[in-house]
């Protein structure tokens, strides 16, 4: 049953020597205000971006660490069961205050999208207003659930995050989780999505009335509007167009907060990391990141390969493995042993596997620098779990 | 061999991002395509999962031919056919279809109005995207021409939103209380709540993929949406015996005696390779105890469950195949 497809030849043994990712030195800067980790869902970017805030406040950086949807135990751990969108003291912070202490905190706060959204909105819309927006139905379903909303959200949390901190001078250092996206490109697309949205045609069109002279009505028009009256009904129609029109009152600040978000992830001071697990698909969404922030000259910081297999001791290859098990396995004894040296085989297999995909992440990005993680036999959920995590990060 | 699910015509499969939810939905297709049936495997994330995993070009919206189901029980095999499933496409086909809206549909796609419904309103995108897996379930003999399928098989979106994602009637009734789109919503709902429709979740023995399957049949029983069975991923080989767990964990192994035994048996004996032996073990019994408690949690779930093995090499199509007869030996299918 658990008979595999070993891929291992000439080619697995070849490591392209990549550039390495020196984390410490990154957290260290006082010039890396941000850091953004981003890549598909599972690869660990929760634990990644934990880590590095604890990491960085007992370097004596003054941080706080905005996740998305920590395992419960971690989140227990920081202090931060409450979705309340507000950041909250971790205690257990080494070093942390105290005399002697390197004046290093660590804050954590869990993303509230939809209070997010709600702020943006009575802060950008009259009281009148805003309880009309937020009372409508559609905004109701864009506001929970919206692809995008919550990479949105999350980037807006990071523009107020860093004005607060700017402000009162309380952080030195803002770590972000990113939401697991269906595709990498949501995030990045999220605020642009909103915009050309809301200037699209359609939503041109239903405003059109509302703005007096009918001439953007064509003939198209009608039957649109009937069309969708047949489908969704008149009075969602009504709902619709209170919508827009009421959005649209606010939504040159929304467009304007976009951009200053979307200037502060290409400012110096930001540094994403590109977080992955060896496996091809997230390898593949990973690359595609990478470009991708590359288009949009965000800085990269480097790429963070988690959950790798720990390279095998010794020298004894899979095959040599599994051939000296089947020996011992005829003569009928040593299944202690038959099965070590099959553990070995399968170990070996997996970071042959792994380090054959890396390097074609390699050959393709040859300017990344990249950190391998090794996996951890358990589950991560206190601070000591976190420190170790920093660790294997720190040594490369 | 029989299944576990002899009613079911649709199959959900969801879990936690990274644990393997595609690749369980195409062995699945596979298993269910043995003796002769007809399968259709569709996603909805236009992800091109199903693509990459079979290695063929990127999927339209068009059904088409992907595999030969798995080959059992000396009974030919059946075929599998794949769909990805794109709103914008849905939509235009939707209104084809119920309002023979031929010019007013590319009309509203003129006017960004297929986008819009697509984006702003994730329940009228949900509804499009199961309104096209319910019809394809839904075929007999009165569709003239189109392919029927003996089971559909859904690689889905993940275990967060699951629930809502078939709840379509509750999702759509804070937009639209009445008219037609409502009306297509309840038809669906009625299929979704019924026996003949079975959501898997699919998750690995870890902390976190554990809690958030635990959490994700909390929903769908609240939603009154069919639990089928859990299906763990990636398990890790059992090459070592309890008490050698114990004892890898401890430090305790007897290390003269694998000495020996790597001797005998041809291999080169070092202390390198011994201690690299031993703290091997040792990682491996930490992973293993972890998979057992976490395993113990699943067998509390109260659903029955399936376990497929990490392979080492990866998932290839072989690969594929393997997984498949594993879980028709193991009843899922």
């Amino acid at each position: 049953m658990t008979r595999s497809h070993p891929r291992v030849g000439p080619l697995a043994a070849r490591s392209t020597p990549t550039k390495v990712l020196d984390v410490d030195a990154l957290l260290d800067d006082t010039g890396t205000g941000i850091i953004v980790c981003c890549g598909s869902g599972g690869v660990g970017k929760t634990t990644t971006s934990a880590a590095l805030a604890l990491r960085a406040a007992e370097r004596g950086r003054k941080v706080v660490v905005l996740t998305i949807d920590p395992a419960r135990r971690l989140a227990q751990s920081m202090g931060i069961e409450a979705l309340d969108n507000t950041p909250r003291p971790v205690s257990g912070v080494e070093g942390a205050g105290g005399p002697g202490g390197h004046g290093g905190s660590l804050d954590a706060m869990m993303l509230d999208m939809k209070r997010t959204f709600d702020e943006v909105v009575e802060s950008q819309a009259s009281p009148e207003k805003a309880k009309q927006i937020l009372e409508n139905p559609f905004y109701i379903a864009l506001s929970s659930s919206f692809a995008g909303t919550q990479e949105y959200m999350a980037m807006e949390k990071l523009g107020q995050l860093q004005r607060d901190a700017q402000q009162t001078g309380d952080y030195d250092l803002i770590v972000v989780d990113t939401p697991p996206s269906r595709s990498a490109l949501d995030f990045l697309d999220a605020p642009e999505r909103l915009s050309s949205f809301l200037d699209g045609r359609f939503v041109r069109l239903l405003l059109a009335p509302a703005r007096g002279p009918a001439r953007i009505m064509t003939a198209g028009l009608g039957l649109v509007t009937g069309a969708l009256s047949k489908i969704l009904g008149g009075q969602l129609i009504t709902d619709l167009q209170t919508f827009v029109a009421a959005l649209d009152t606010v939504f040159g600040g929304f467009r304007a907060r976009a951009q200053q978000t979307y200037a502060l992830l290409q400012a110096d001071g930001t540094a994403f990391l590109v977080v992955a697990a060896p496996e091809s698909d997230a390898l593949r969404e990973a690359a595609y990141f990478v470009e991708r922030l590359g288009e949009e000259r965000m800085p990269l910081a480097g790429l963070v390969v988690n959950r790798a297999t720990p390279a095998p001791a010794g020298r004894l290859s899979a095959d040599e493995a599994m051939a000296a098990a089947e020996r011992l396995q005829r003569t009928g004894k040593g299944s202690l042993t038959a099965g070590l040296l099959r553990l070995h085989a399968d170990r070996a297999r997996m970071r042959d596997r792994e380090a054959v995909l890396r390097d074609r992440f390699a050959a393709a990005h040859p300017q990344v620098p990249t950190v391998v993680v090794p996996a951890l036999a358990g589950d991560v959920h206190d601070l000591e779990g976190l420190r170790k995590v920093g660790n294997m990060l720190a040594a490369g | 061999m029989s299944t576990d699910w002899p009613r079911v015509r649709l199959h959900v499969v969801t879990g936690k991002g990274g644990t393997g939810k595609t690749t369980v939905a195409a062995s699945l297709a596979l298993a269910l395509a043995s003796h002769g049936r007809h399968v259709l495997l569709c996603e909805v994330e236009g992800r091109q999962g199903i693509a990459r995993m079979f290695d063929v070009e990127p999927l339209p919206y068009e059904e088409r031919r992907l595999a030969t189901g798995l080959a059992s029980d000396g009974q030919s095999a059946g075929t599998v056919h794949a769909l990805s499933i794109d709103p914008e496409a849905a939509l235009l086909e939707y209104l084809a279809m119920y309002y023979k809206l031929g010019r007013a549909g590319r009309a509203l796609d003129r006017f960004g109005v297929v986008e819009f419904a697509t984006t702003i309103a994730p329940g009228v995108r949900d509804v499009l995207l199961t309104g096209k897996v319910f019809e394809a379930v839904q075929r007999n003999s009165r569709n003239k021409g189109a392919r029927q399928y003996d089971a559909v098989v859904l690689d889905a979106p993940p275990t967060g939103r699951i629930g809502q994602f078939l709840n379509v009637s509750d999702e759509l009734a804070g937009l639209a209380k009445v008219g037609p789109i409502k009306h297509q919503a309840d038809t669906m709902m009625t299929l979704f709540r019924s026996p003949r429709t079975a959501v898997h979740l699919v998750t690995l023995l870890e902390e976190m993929p554990v809690q958030e399957t635990a959490d994700g049949i909390d929903h769908l029983r609240e939603a009154g949406l069919p639990v089928g069975g859990v299906v763990v991923n990636l398990v890790r080989p059992r090459d070592l015996k309890v008490k050698d767990l114990a004892a890898a964990r401890k430090g305790t192994l007897d290390r003269g005696a694998i000495a020996a035994d790597l001797s005998g048996a041809g291999v080169e004996v070092d202390d390198a390779l011994l201690d690299g032996l031993l703290t091997e073990a040792r990682d491996h019994a930490e992973r293993r105890a972890l998979e057992d408690s976490q395993r113990k949690l699943v067998k509390g779930l109260g659903v029955p469950s399936y376990e497929l093995p990490r392979l080492a090499g990866g998932v290839d199509l072989g690969g594929l195949y393997e997984l498949a007869q594993s879980l028709k030996d193991q009843g899922l299918a």
